[in-house]
């Protein structure tokens, strides 16, 4: 079986310093996710989502500040409603809404990207090629 | 177009897992790339001079650096091009530490992981266009949170450097934590005697606006130029008026808790927390006030000298301009209680905190310096130390070492024996953390000089009998379990954030962690840095810090902030949103969704109204980019064109 080929599109403040933190603290992580660094989750254009699961992306994540912690005030809570939306119709272009996933973590929770990291690849792995 | 690819072993942190000549290799056959090296360590001298020789000698127009985090390093290589003579934005870093090498094990998953970025960061760079910063005015004026010892250090530094500062404190009084001490380790220094100096210093700098009894309601703006809404909280005292008589405190018939001493003692509804407050000016609390609980009272306003009471005062909200902000908002004890049911979860008078302890041995506090333990007023003879209560115990979801408990708990061992001749201490502790200048001579000055009884292990229960107190523990030495009788018993209660640090920190727009301690940029070397611009962090809200911890950041912070405001103005980030004003069809969802009022409409000349960006205000978050319906506005640096190329270029 071909590897698969995981997409992470990452806020730069909170989500991208999270998975330095990962990094930082050599917290072992599967090695599928290839990382997008964005000023914020506000500016993931859905089509760019759609996108990649149309070149062949097994799955896509999307990583941003916690509910509140927004560096730009209230970009996650548009990309929140943004996505929450695409998720949605995902169903109705083909895609599997499961290979989708939209996420918070902060700049101090390297352990908790590492596990979003881990869980996420396992559940594409599980679900196999797109 | 002429790419260069810098592939950094970083010693062995990359090199150890990606094998990084194969990533140069990789990178040659990759489009446009026509140099690809690697290096041994990018950042150092040599590793930029090679960037700058390799620059110069090929003649490259755009460089890709396969390194460290570009959040470590991304300024410092920008730098280097800008050196070499080329447009600082024409590089690209990919992380192929933090995201690649220190993450995998495999050398072929991360080799391939890391080739990949190297494509991405290709794909990406070749369509960066050059970009070119422009500078803002800032506002030299400071703001400070917190009138402890940090926030007191912190404006008195920077105000001395001739900038003006406001120093925001949300109690009646400055002085902080550090004000309710009675000696200061490891030299036994009068608190009060060393603080109050520095707290009327900060009251009649001419550079300094004290402003007690205020909380930040909001911040807007960015790295010089700050818009703070700071609200002034009702205290029903005018302060201009009030000469800290203290005949209001005297007369009022409305008993309230006594928060400066901790719990011990009472206080009364109107009152100045202790006699060497700064400023000396009364405040009422109406939730303890007779008044406004019952409706009638009116004694402080009839017996007040100075007719500086007034009952209909209001909160006031003023906003100010502040170009740079530093927060320096504390700590307080950890709640103890409700995680210890078994030392009594406070339903022993006798069981007190290290800080109910410094007041009662404090002569200025509620029984002027005479130690009475609070159940019946009798002087202990028998003082046993719990020490690492809620701190360094997972079981209460608290593993941090609180710092400085190991060490007051020597001061306290020490000043009882001093208070009381004939008393005997003992210290259950876990380990003696003792590493500052002078500490390991004083913990053992406290036990050998002061005889105080030191116990290695942790204190299981502590249960009343016959009047006394029983704490058992266990000796990890002599390998046995063991009770003492005690009068008293002081828990070294570890640090927890001040109350709504989190929520300043969301206002503020700074990280923090699960205790919602602030957050540095880095913790090695940016310490007193948040990861705002502008933003700086002093003392204890950062983690738990001593004193000359908390001075010695205060002052750094201080530096930085010196440092930024010296300039008079600052760059700006040319990573801004454009419009394509041509192609605008001008429905503004862009100026709809900015926080920052940074898009304005512009009439064209044939009449049409457009979107335009006001680059100064627009801080680069790119959610416009992603409103505008015919996708006419686009984020510098990371346009949908460089987005896709990435995606494209990952998944080939």
């Amino acid at each position: 079986m071909a590897e698969l080929k995981l997409i992470g599109f990452l806020c730069n403040w909170c989500s991208y310093a999270g998975a330095d933190m990962a990094g930082m603290a050599r917290m072992k992580q599967p090695g599928e996710l290839r990382i997008i660094r964005l000023p914020c989750t506000g500016r993931v254009n859905p089509l760019l989502i759609l996108k990649a699961f149309q070149q062949g992306a097994d799955g896509v994540l999307v990583s941003g500040c916690h509910p509140g912690d927004c560096h730009y005030n209230e970009g996650n809570y548009y990309a929140r409603r943004r996505l929450e939306l695409l998720s949605r119709m995902l169903p109705a272009f083909g895609i599997e809404p499961e290979r989708f996933h939209f996420t918070w973590v902060s700049a101090s929770e390297g352990a908790r990207w590492a596990d979003v990291v881990t869980e996420f690849t396992g559940k594409i792995e599980a679900m196999g090629k797109a | 177009m002429r790419i260069g690819v810098f592939v950094c072993q970083c010693g062995t942190n990359i090199a150890g897992t990606v094998a990084t000549d194969k990533v140069a290799e990789a990178a040659l056959a990759m489009r446009d790339v026509l140099h690809a090296e690697t290096l041994q360590y990018t950042c150092s001298d040599p590793g930029q001079r090679a960037i700058i020789d390799a620059v110069q000698k090929k003649g490259l127009t755009r460089v890709v650096i396969a390194a460290c985090s570009p959040r470590m390093h991304e300024t410092t290589f920008r730098r280097t091009i800008g050196q070499a003579g080329m447009n600082a934005y024409m590089m690209e870093m990919v992380n192929i530490r933090e995201h690649c090498s220190w993450i995998h094990s495999d050398i072929d998953t991360a080799t391939d992981k890391a080739i990949d970025l190297v494509q991405k960061g290709v794909a990406r760079v070749r369509r960066q266009v050059p970009l070119y910063s422009t500078t803002v005015p800032v506002t030299r004026r400071v703001l400070v949170i917190g009138g402890g010892v940090a926030g007191i250090q912190a404006a008195l530094d920077i105000a001395d450097s001739g900038l003006p500062v406001t120093l925001v404190e949300r109690g009646p009084t400055i002085g902080g934590n550090m004000a309710r001490l009675d000696k200061t380790f490891p030299t036994l220094d009068c608190s009060s005697c060393i603080l109050t100096p520095r707290m009327v210093e900060a009251k009649q700098h001419e550079n300094i606006s004290l402003m007690v009894n205020t909380e930040i309601e909001q911040v807007r703006g960015y790295i010089g130029n700050f818009e703070v809404d700071v609200r002034k909280k009702a205290t029903c005292v005018i302060e201009d008026k009030c000469t800290g008589c203290m005949i209001c405190q005297e007369k009022c018939p409305g008993k309230a808790p006594d928060e400066f001493n901790a719990g011990v003692g009472q206080s009364k509804a109107i009152s100045i927390p202790f006699p060497q407050a700064v400023p000396l000016v009364a405040a009422l609390r109406k939730e303890h006030c007779r008044r406004f609980i019952k409706g009638k009272c009116g004694v402080c306003k009839k017996v007040c000298p100075a007719d500086a009471v007034d009952y209909e005062q209001e909160d006031e909200i003023t906003t100010e301009m502040f170009g740079a902000v530093v927060v320096a908002t504390g700590y307080e004890l950890y709640d103890w209680r409700e995680a210890y049911p078994d030392y009594g979860g406070g339903q022993y008078p006798d069981v007190v905190t290290s800080l109910q302890y410094e007041r009662m041995l404090s002569a200025s506090g509620p029984t002027a310096g005479h130690v009475q333990r609070p159940s019946d007023g009798a002087e202990p003879k028998q003082v046993v130390f719990v020490s690492c209560v809620g701190s360094r115990d997972e079981s209460v979801g608290r593993p941090l070492c609180c710092s400085v408990g190991c060490m007051y708990i020597a001061k306290q061992a020490i000043l009882t024996k001093e208070h009381i001749p004939d008393s005997q201490s003992y210290v259950f502790y876990i380990d003696i953390r003792a590493t500052g200048k002078g500490y390991e001579e004083f913990t053992r000055r406290a036990q050998k000089e002061f005889g105080a009884i030191y116990l290695r292990g942790r204190v299981g229960k502590i249960y009343p009998s016959n009047g006394q107190l029983v704490v058992m523990g266990t000796d990890t030495l002599s390998g046995g379990p063991v009770e003492i009788e005690a009068d008293l018993v002081v828990l070294a209660t570890g640090f927890a954030a001040a109350r709504g640090a989190g929520e300043l920190a969301r206002k503020l727009n700074i990280s923090y962690d699960q205790y919602e301690f602030l957050s540095e940029s880095h913790p090695k070397l940016r310490p007193v840095e948040t990861t705002t611009g502008g933003i700086f962090l002093a003392g204890a809200c950062q983690a738990p810090k001593d004193i000359p911890d908390s001075v010695a950041q205060a002052g750094a912070a201080a530096a930085k902030v010196i440092g930024l405001l010296s300039r008079g103005e600052i760059e700006t980030s040319p990573m801004v949103a454009a419009v394509d004003q041509l192609r605008c069809i001008g429905c503004f969802k862009c100026r709809d969704v900015c926080s920052y009022n940074a898009i304005e409409a512009l009439e064209l000349r044939d009449g049409r109204q457009v979107a335009k960006v006001i680059d100064s205000l627009c801080q680069g978050c790119g959610v416009c980019n992603v409103a505008c319906p015919p996708s006419v506005v686009s984020l510098k640096g990371y346009t949908d064109n460089q987005l896709i190329a990435e995606t494209m270029e990952l998944l080939r």
